[in-house]
């Protein structure tokens, strides 16, 4: 069994004001020096079999296919052992 | 006979009785389409309805896009078929990619739920034959996620091939790049919108009955095709 981890994040350029409203409300919640907060999706998914570059690849696949929208997010994969 | 449209229910469509009455309405024939069909029963139009398609899940339209009924209606899309999909329909127009750009999270945060005014941009559609450039129409807008983006050139292709097809009129309602409400694909049978014009096609139940339009539109093209 092996595990993949897939981050996703909004492109720099759009817009994210659910992060700006996390950034304010932890102004207000007394954290001092907090200048930016983006928000993103975390996914992690199990797979059957080897964590090799198959796996990889795969998983690439599944992140740009379903997980992320290419044309407002970018996103990293990560596969643990 | 009367023209077919297809109105497609996924799990989670809210509007899809509005869509089909719209559509009767303006003096079409409904076929009731479900998001496990694999292909539109010969209709000659298909509408896909807003709501909240598999609960909004990961991102709107973003499952919805790869349920059966999808492939059928991108491969008939694609041979020039019209399309209209309304706000949920936006998103999955979009997600699908028949529409470029994608739908985020209005920038107020806020749902917005009002009826908003919006111009007729373009009426070389087939969703929008039936309107004079730059009328100005009111029709419900309702959504929490519904702010067009797109990158500079493909906001810059958009105007100048005549693609924006609706724009907000007054205070942006949801932080839209340029004010955009509506695009259409470059063959312009498939349009997408995030306000409601099958809200408002009847004057018991809507502000105006200003978006029967869209529908009258697309039935008068189906009849001359």
């Amino acid at each position: 069994m092996a595990r993949v981890v897939v981050d996703v994040m909004l492109k720099p350029e759009i817009l994210d004001p659910q992060g700006q409203a996390v950034l304010h409300a932890l102004g207000r919640l007394g954290f001092d020096g907090v200048s930016a907060v983006r928000q993103g999706k975390r996914f992690e998914i199990e797979v059957d079999g080897p964590a090799d570059a198959d796996l990889a690849a795969r998983a690439e696949q599944m992140a740009a296919t379903l997980l992320a929208n290419l044309v407002i997010e970018d996103f990293t994969v990560r596969v643990e052992g | 006979m009367a023209p077919t449209v297809g109105v497609v229910t996924f799990p989670g469509s809210l509007d899809d009785r509005d869509a089909a009455r719209a559509v009767r309405l303006a003096g079409g024939q409904v076929v009731p389409l479900w998001h496990k069909d694999t292909h539109l029963m010969g209709v000659d139009a298909v509408v896909l309805p807003g709501g909240f398609s598999y609960g909004d899940y990961l991102r709107c339209g973003a499952i919805a896009r790869f349920s059966p009924i999808m492939s059928a209606v991108v491969g008939a899309a694609r041979e020039g078929m019209p399309v209209l999909g309304i706000c949920n329909g936006f998103q999955i127009l979009c997600e699908s990619h028949l529409l470029p750009g994608a739908l985020t999270r209005n920038d107020s945060l806020h749902f917005v739920c009002r009826d908003q005014a919006l111009r007729i941009e373009s009426t070389a559609t087939a969703w929008t034959s039936a309107y004079v450039p730059g009328q100005e129409v009111v029709v419900p807008l309702k959504n929490g996620e519904g702010g067009y983006v797109a990158d500079e050139r493909t906001l810059d292709e958009l105007e100048a091939e005549g693609r924006v097809v609706v724009r907000y009129l007054g205070a942006n309602p949801n932080g839209s790049r340029r004010a955009i409400a509506g695009i259409a694909n470059a063959a312009g049978n498939v349009v997408g919108l995030m306000p409601h014009p099958e809200h408002a096609v009847e004057s018991l139940t809507g502000p105006t009955t200003d978006g029967l339009g869209f529908f009258t539109s697309v039935l008068e093209r189906l009849v001359h095709a």
